[in-house]
């Protein structure tokens, strides 16, 4: 048991501060993320998804709001941007990692800032 | 017992298999069925209008640029190269017919000599060449404009393409139904993602067309083309779409007139079956 404890301690410790340092992002991070989110030839979000402050968004996907409340796990959220089709073969939603339509360090910056909205 | 078993086993899987294929009659019906349903209001004719069927306002726009259609000038276009002989002085009533109105409802077909679909646009340039013409290029220009007058001239008639009872010509419009329903390219997405189950909606700005009723205005004047070109002409074959569909979600696009589009052409048209035709048509 201790021998368990001590083993487990350090990843522990790093863990908590992993999870001290993911919820603060900073607002040039987030900044970064929305441009990306924005742009026709990256995310390209708005062709489905109203977005608050996008201009002419389309109404195929739902709108971004609330995203916490609905992404309670932000790994989640994170994976249905990776890759949509992982829970629903049929989705429309491009998949943005699996495609390498975005890079893995673009997904990360993407999440944090719809996790946002 | 265990060779019996075996054979019941494997007569119910092949029964299974016959099954999960529908018919080209089955399929039909049960597309139209779907955007019946799915837009009540809409009378069947209408759905050929694509997005202008769907929504008040595009409609509106859309009737005030009918008043002075932009694909006009094409369809006289269309109508003096349908005219001018060749230099051997046939010309293309030789290989079509005298009556330029009873044209476009035979397109496409299956021909059973070649084991193939024949598109408007194939026989247009087969034409040519067996009169010692060169062939026009495939996707815009003089190709369009005379399908422009042929399409104007069989406005009215009604879609009716065949899908003869022959093994050949089922594989090709399955191949054509597959291509239609399929995933591709880097965004991952198929014709029917948005055309089945997204019509209605929009991306950003563009409300998506109901893939009933998407061929009987082809060739097409589009907005968009014209912006493009450095002469203002917006027209372009079907095929030009199809090619301008699969680079939008990053896949390479197949050859105007391959294989793959003219049995996607087969499959998209016979899933009018029953429309009128409105070609040319315009759109954004």
């Amino acid at each position: 048991m201790t021998k368990l404890t001590k083993r487990l301690g350090p990843t522990a410790l790093a863990l908590c501060i992993g999870l001290v340092l993911s919820t603060q992002v900073s607002a040039a991070d987030l900044e970064a993320g929305k441009k990306i989110a924005f742009d026709r030839s990256k995310g390209n979000c708005l062709t489905c998804h109203h977005i608050d402050g996008g201009t002419l968004p389309g109404n195929i996907g739902p709108p971004l709001i609330a995203m916490k409340s609905r992404f309670p796990d932000k790994d989640k959220l994170r994976a249905q941007i990776w890759d949509a089709t992982a829970i629903n073969p049929h989705s429309i939603m491009p998949p943005l990692g699996r495609h390498r339509i975005l890079s893995e360090k673009e997904i990360d910056l993407v999440t944090d800032y719809i996790y946002s909205l | 017992m265990k060779k019996i078993l075996t054979l019941l086993l494997s007569a119910g899987l092949v029964a299974t298999a016959t099954q999960a294929v529908s018919s080209p009659e089955e399929d039909l019906e049960k597309f139209r069925i779907y955007y019946e349903q799915r837009f009540p209001g809409v009378q069947l004719d209408d759905f050929g209008n694509g997005p202008y069927a769907l929504d008040v306002n595009k409609r509106l726009q859309w009737e005030s640029m009918e008043e002075f259609p932009p694909y006009e000038d094409y369809v006289d276009k269309g109508r003096e190269i349908w005219e001018t002989p060749f230099k051997n002085g046939k010309s293309f009533a030789s290989c079509f017919g005298k009556d330029p109105s009873k044209v476009r409802v035979k397109y496409p077909h299956w021909d059973s000599k070649t084991q193939q679909v024949v598109t408007l646009e194939g026989d247009i340039n087969k034409c040519l060449k067996e009169n010692g013409e060169k062939p026009f290029g495939w996707k815009k220009g003089k190709i369009a404009h005379l399908g422009a007058f042929l399409g104007y001239e069989a406005r009215g008639q009604r879609i009716n393409v065949v899908i003869p009872d022959d093994p050949k010509a089922l594989e090709a419009y399955e191949e054509g139904k597959h291509f239609y329903y399929a995933k591709r390219g880097q965004l991952n997405l198929a014709c029917a993602d948005c055309h089945v189950q997204y019509p209605g909606h929009r991306v950003r700005g563009q409300l998506l067309s109901t893939g009933l009723g998407q061929t009987t205005h082809f060739p097409v004047f589009r907005a968009k083309w014209q912006k493009a070109a450095a002469n203002g002409d917006g027209m372009g074959t079907l095929h030009r779409r199809y090619g301008g569909c699969n680079g939008q979600v990053r896949a390479r696009p197949f050859k105007a007139q391959s294989r793959q589009y003219r049995n996607l052409e087969f499959f998209h048209t016979y899933m009018s079956n029953g429309l009128e035709i409105n070609a040319p048509g315009y759109r954004e």
